[in-house]
């Protein structure tokens, strides 16, 4: 594994809060060197993804129904960006979170269909649900601790480690369900993924909470400046008494915790759960967390950029399919921009 | 000789595998005894033909020390590509021909992610993630989405062309086609690059460790290069051959499979930091892939937990010499 990438300084980190601030007291300095940050890039590409999409199209793109539908898509891969963003900032990558996403809601699923189904009513399936979501979620923790007791105990390689564990996870989901779906919940289900609080819809305000409280547990607190520690030099990170081992473990499985929620609401939207949904969300979430500038070899993630990241994919893709471009089509350019990312990174900081 | 039962023979990768496989082999046979057959034995060895080249290639390119998870979209791509150019321009070539397009347009492509991983330095894993819906995406948009089961002719009289048949006692059947000729070939000729070869000490070095490998004067980039070129040529020969075989050219088939490929390579023992590898260790996590995924049944798993059980397999298979050697780093300290 290469390692040249990993002498990053960690002090980065500590201007995440001055951004939003520049404007005020920070001065030209700081502005022009908030310009140079990946974070400021991504800004302009989402703008200008936004402004041309909203140019070429504008009574489609622009239109109230477009905005809500959009706020209703990007979620649930949105969600599954945040919980690979947290396993590739320490240099590994969590392959297995579509299948921890699938396998929980299935467990979920399972449990509603044969304790609540369909037709009961509202109240009497709230319990239900509650509980059926905190198995969901307990299962996506024992999940990822699965996937950090390989990486942490028995020091596989994350690629490997979480190869061979989304194998069995999305295994065992086809062998709970024999490969169908689960169908036949009670109304309450689709509120997660297709309901309105206020005006906003839910699912986006689950990203919202998620991306908030990430941000601030790894900008604010001990175990987030651990995390990009070791991601930016594990050895150092070891030679700090930072329990490492400890550490992994439990970074995946607030990974496993939010490919659970994200299976949930990609349950609620979808009606029903199957082992093999959201089978594209794998590559989706990897170009998510490279385009909002986290490091594939750790060190470095902001949850701003993975926002933002996220924000210029689905203007793009819903851009591209007012535009009447194909889902293959699509494939095609979400590669390109994957690679066309990572050579603009790598030339951004080859300047450094 | 030494080689292979030297003291550290009981721990190896391959013979754990080979103990699974003769495990599996007696457990479905005293299941069910027509399952020692030359029938099933062809069956599993036709199963293989397609998996075993692209283990190899897999397998080389991990022992440099990168990942590759494209191969399934650069099979699929040359074999629908070279077919749509047959039948569009002379269908009436003769199968070698078809068959050296097929494998020009995979190492044309292995090539681009070359471009990328030895020219820019690129992650290797995030690189061929990228390729894969590239290269799947222009084949849909751009090539074509239409399944094509009217081959041309040559390559469905490649497919009826067979190295051995014949009807066991039992009254089966039983044929091996001459592509299984192929993989033996590719086989003989990735054993001889990776250990008669500068080239091949080469890709060794560099997945050793790329810094010293650069030092001794090993031309890394063009290393790398080669490696992830034949590759794809591999995978164009692998996407031929599945098209042929199959009597079909589908674009939607293939892309999926590069994590069992990758199960198989690891499960034979090669090392995804790089630098270790063997072709029989390979063809042994290719045995027991192919079996997993045909013969579960007969010793009576149900066919929907072979995701499962080849998942564990990977776990187990990579997480006891991981374990052992994390075991032998602490006492050694």
């Amino acid at each position: 594994m290469s390692g040249q990438n990993r002498t990053r300084n960690t002090g980065d980190s500590g201007d995440t809060g001055s951004v939003g601030s520049t404007g005020g007291s920070g001065g030209s300095g700081s502005l022009s060197r908030w310009f140079a940050s990946p974070e400021a890039r991504l800004a302009i590409i989402t703008v200008a993804v936004f402004a041309t999409m909203a140019l070429l199209s504008p009574e489609r793109f622009l239109s109230a129904g477009n905005l809500t539908s959009m706020a209703f898509q990007f979620p649930e891969f949105a969600i599954l960006a945040l919980a690979m963003t947290l396993t590739m900032m320490t240099g590994g990558i969590d392959l297995s979170v579509v299948g921890v996403a699938n396998l929980s809601a299935v467990v979920a699923a399972t449990l509603l269909a044969s304790f609540a189904p369909a037709g009961v009513g509202t109240v009497a399936s709230l319990p239900w649900l509650a509980l059926a979501y905190a198995v969901a979620i307990a299962v996506g923790a024992g999940a990822g601790a699965v996937n950090g007791l390989l990486v942490a105990r028995l020091a596989l390689p994350p690629i490997l480690a979480t190869l061979g564990s989304g194998l069995v996870f999305t295994g065992l989901a086809v062998a709970l369900t024999g490969g169908s779906a689960v169908m036949g919940f009670p109304g309450t289900v689709a509120w997660l993924g297709n309901g309105t609080l206020l005006g906003v819809p839910v699912p986006l305000i689950v990203f919202g909470v998620l991306a908030v409280v990430l941000h601030v547990v790894l900008t604010r607190t001990r175990f987030g400046l651990r995390a990009t520690m070791y991601g930016a030099n594990p050895l150092a990170a070891l030679y700090a008494a930072i329990d490492t081992g400890r550490l992994l473990i439990r970074l995946y499985l607030v990974s496993g915790m939010f490919a659970a929620v994200a299976g949930l609401v990609i349950m609620s939207r979808a009606n029903s759960a199957k082992a093999d949904y959201g089978s594209s969300y794998l590559l989706l979430a990897v170009l998510i967390a490279v385009l909002g500038g986290v490091n594939p070899y750790g060190g470095r993630g902001k949850v701003i950029g993975v926002v933002l990241a996220v924000l210029s994919m689905q203007f793009l893709s819903s851009g591209l399919n007012m535009l009447q471009v194909s889902n293959f089509a699509r494939e095609l350019i979400w590669g390109v921009l994957l690679i066309f990312v990572m050579l603009v990174n790598l030339r951004g900081g080859s300047r450094h | 000789m030494n080689r292979w039962f030297g003291p550290g023979f009981w721990t190896r990768n391959e013979t754990l595998v080979a103990i699974v496989i003769i495990a599996f082999c007696a457990l479905a046979a005293v299941s069910d005894p027509r399952f020692l057959s030359a029938t099933t034995l062809t069956d599993l060895l036709r199963a293989s033909i397609v998996l075993g080249i692209l283990a190899i290639g897999a397998m080389l390119v991990l022992i440099s020390g990168g990942i590759d998870v494209s191969f399934t979209a650069i099979a699929v791509f040359a074999m629908y590509a070279t077919t749509v150019l047959t039948l569009g321009t002379v269908p009436g070539l003769p199968w070698p021909v078809i068959f050296l397009i097929s494998i020009l347009i995979g190492a044309g492509l292995g090539m681009i992610n070359g471009l990328f991983i030895a020219g820019f330095g690129l992650p290797t894993l995030i690189v061929t993630l990228g390729t894969l819906s590239v290269f799947r995406g222009f084949l849909l948009t751009f090539v074509g989405s239409e399944r094509i089961s009217k081959l041309p002719p040559e390559m469905r009289s490649f497919s009826r062309t067979m190295l051995a048949r014949g009807t066991t006692e039992g009254g089966s059947f039983y044929a091996l086609p001459l592509a299984f000729a192929a993989l033996v070939l590719v086989v003989v000729l990735t054993w001889f690059i990776l250990h008669r070869t500068l080239l091949g000490r080469s890709i060794f070095a560099i997945g050793g460790s790329v810094e010293s490998a650069r030092r001794i004067g090993i031309n890394v980039r063009g290393t790398q290069f080669f490696v992830y070129a034949y590759v794809g040529a591999l995978a164009g020969l692998a996407g031929i051959i599945h098209g042929s075989l199959g009597r079909m050219a589908d674009p939607f088939s293939l892309v999926g499979l590069e994590l069992s490929v990758i199960a198989a390579v690891v499960l034979g023992g090669a090392r995804l930091t790089g630098g270790y590898g063997t072709v029989t260790g390979t063809l042994l996590g290719v045995a027991l892939i192919v079996l997993v995924q045909n013969s579960l049944i007969v010793i009576g798993v149900p066919s929907t937990w072979q995701s499962v059980v080849i998942g564990l397999l990977i776990l187990l298979g990579t997480g006891l010499p991981a374990w052992q050697a994390k075991r032998a780093a602490e006492r050694a300290a």
